[in-house]
Formats: C-alpha cells, sequence, structure tokens
C-alpha cells in the first residue's frame, strides 16, 4: 500500500510577506527622543515669596543674559567651567569663608532674562545638575561604595537630604526681548 | 566503504535559505516592538537642545507633550515666523494649556494623576520668554513636573 502524503505547504514566499512587513515598519518607526531634564517647578502662589534673611556666603547666584553670556557671582564665567565651580563652592572642600557653610545651606540662584535663548539655558541648568549628580555619585562612592543609582531607595533619600538639590529661579528680567 | 565514495555528491551544495524567513520575522518583531506610531504631526520646526543630564521619561500614557517652536514653512504665511505653541495637532495659546491638561488628566486614572509630566518639546532657538510662559501657566494649573526634552551631547562645553 502507497501511503499517501499530505502536500507540503510551500513556504518560499513566507519571506516576502514577512520582508514586507519589515520595510512597512522600517519605514514608519520613528525611534523617539524620549529623554530629558526632569524639574520640579515650585507652587504658584500669588502672594510675593517672604523676604529671606540670607546668608550671602550660601548664595550661588547665575546669570545669564539676553546674549547668552554666563555671570557668576558678579563674574564672567564659560559654561564648561560652571559644572566644577558649582561643585566646589557647594562641598567647601577647603572650609572657605566665601562659600557654603554646607551643602545642606548652599542655595544655586539661576535667572535669565527673557531673550536668553532656550539652548543656553538648557546648557546652565544641565551643568547645575551635572553638579549636584556629580557629587551624590561622591558622596554615594565614599560612604556606600556603589554609584549613586546603584543605591536602595532608603540610601538616595539620605543622601539627598544631606546635599538637597536647591535650585532656585527668579523670575526673569525682560531687557532683550 | 566504496559504496559511500559513490553517493557522494560533487559540486558546492545550495545553501538552504529555509531559515531565511524566521531571521527576517526576528527582524520584523524588534521593528514592531521599538515602533512608536507618530500621533501628531509637528507644524512647528523643534530641534531639541542638548544635555547630559538626561532621565528618561517611563510611561508614555502619563506624559502631555507641549511643542514649542517657529512653526514650519508651509505655515508661515498664515501665523508668521515668531515661536508658537502646539497641544496635539493645532496652533494654541497660553491660555489653553488649562484645557489641555484638564483634558490630558480625564484620560488617565486618578491614582496615577500625581505622576503626569509635561514634557516642554522645545526648539533650542526660541527665547526664554514664551518658555517662561508656559512655566508660569503650569504653575498656576498645578502641573509641576516638568521635563525639558533633550538629545545626548558627547562632546564637552
Amino acid at each position: 500500500m502507497a501511503r499517501r502524503e499530505a502536500p507540503e505547504v510551500n513556504a518560499g514566499s513566507m519571506a516576502d510577506i514577512a520582508f514586507l512587513l519589515l520595510i512597512f515598519f522600517l519605514v514608519t518607526t520613528t525611534i523617539d527622543v524620549d529623554k530629558g531634564i526632569t524639574v520640579k517647578l515650585p507652587p504658584w502662589s500669588d502672594e510675593p515669596p517672604p523676604e529671606m534673611k540670607l546668608n550671602e556666603r550660601n548664595v550661588y547666584s547665575v546669570l545669564v543674559n539676553a546674549n547668552d553670556e554666563l555671570l557668576v557671582r558678579g563674574q564672567l564665567m564659560r559654561p564648561g567651567d560652571l559644572r566644577e565651580n558649582t561643585k566646589i563652592f557647594i562641598a567647601n572642600p577647603q572650609a572657605l569663608s566665601n562659600m557654603a557653610e554646607s551643602p545642606k545651606k548652599a542655595i544655586i540662584s539661576l535667572k535669565n532674562d527673557r531673550g536668553t535663548s532656550y539652548e543656553a539655558y538648557i546648557k546652565v541648568y544641565n551643568e547645575l545638575k551635572a553638579a549636584y549628580n556629580e557629587l551624590w555619585d561622591e558622596e554615594a562612592e565614599k560612604k556606600f561604595g556603589r554609584t549613586y543609582n546603584e543605591l536602595e531607595y532608603e540610601q538616595k533619600k539620605a543622601l539627598r537630604a544631606d546635599i538637597p538639590l536647591v535650585i532656585s529661579e527668579a523670575e526673569p528680567t525682560s531687557f532683550g526681548e | 566503504m566504496a559504496r559511500i565514495n559513490r553517493k557522494r555528491k560533487r559540486g558546492t551544495p545550495a545553501i538552504s535559505t529555509a531559515s531565511l524567513p524566521d531571521i527576517i520575522f526576528i527582524l520584523l518583531f524588534f521593528f514592531m516592538v521599538v515602533t512608536v506610531m507618530k500621533d501628531s504631526t509637528l507644524k512647528v520646526e523643534v530641534n531639541y537642545p542638548y544635555a547630559t543630564e538626561l532621565q528618561k521619561l517611563e510611561k508614555k500614557s502619563l506624559v502631555s507633550y507641549i511643542y514649542i517652536g517657529s512653526p514650519q514653512k508651509q505655515y508661515r504665511e498664515k501665523y508668521g515666523s515668531a515661536p508658537r505653541i502646539q497641544l496635539n495637532d493645532a496652533f494654541k495659546e497660553i491660555k489653553d494649556l488649562k484645557i489641555f491638561m484638564e483634558q490630558e488628566k480625564q484620560a488617565v486614572a486618578e491614582n496615577q494623576r500625581s505622576r503626569m509630566t509635561a514634557s516642554i518639546r522645545a526648539d533650542k532657538d526660541v527665547t526664554m520668554g514664551i518658555i517662561t510662559d508656559v512655566k508660569t501657566e503650569l504653575r498656576k494649573i498645578n502641573q509641576l513636573k516638568v521635563n525639558y526634552s533633550s538629545k545626548p551631547r558627547t562632546d564637552d562645553l
């Protein structure tokens, strides 16, 4: 008796079908940038904020004018130097009398003009945030022997309480617009 | 032994293409998974600024996008070239942000609403004036979590 076999399905065109679908998805794909600098804005209040008496040594004033020039504590600075200088200000390793008493008391005050370009603003904000991130990393390395991102939630919280991120943004001036 | 020798084929054997569909399918699945269908067509020109301290936005459904930039060429005649705000598919004003965020909130489950993020996708050449106005409005409507969309930078400043 001859055994009848089921006819084999021709799979030769399978590759073509898959290719068509592949090309469709290749064309429609936009690998999106969904990354950015996350910030938390302060809540709005209609009353003007109360005058606070701050010790001048604890305030690091950063100004960006309408020509995208950077003025830090009254002196011109290259954006490339901002990160290192901010770190020194916050940590104050040599305990200088014109820098922050302790990281807890350090306040970064950022002010820009309405004519400042967004690019320059992001550049400066990025450097300030980077200064804090690097400080957190160094502190985590010292205390726990790990990078900041590898820490447990509680450890991160404790670390952030020691070096709180305080970037205060003032109402911008409007000379350049 | 001699018989086996006789049976051996001469010349190069054809390469089997039977696994080709599988390879293609794997590629296909990869692209299907990473594909994000564009949800709104851009009417403003947006070139992201560069930054290094980037954080990834986790849940797409919790993110509302605010596009800011100069209108694209075909809209210049009607709208001029001053920076404009685009929400969803249309040019909008600052005051429309409130309704927009309210609508976005409706689409999100109540216990997730505090985790919503407003993603500001602004062109790097716009001035801070319009950005400040948007930020102020966001503060007024109590949407405090904000993300400035940026591309990764590799070179030093």
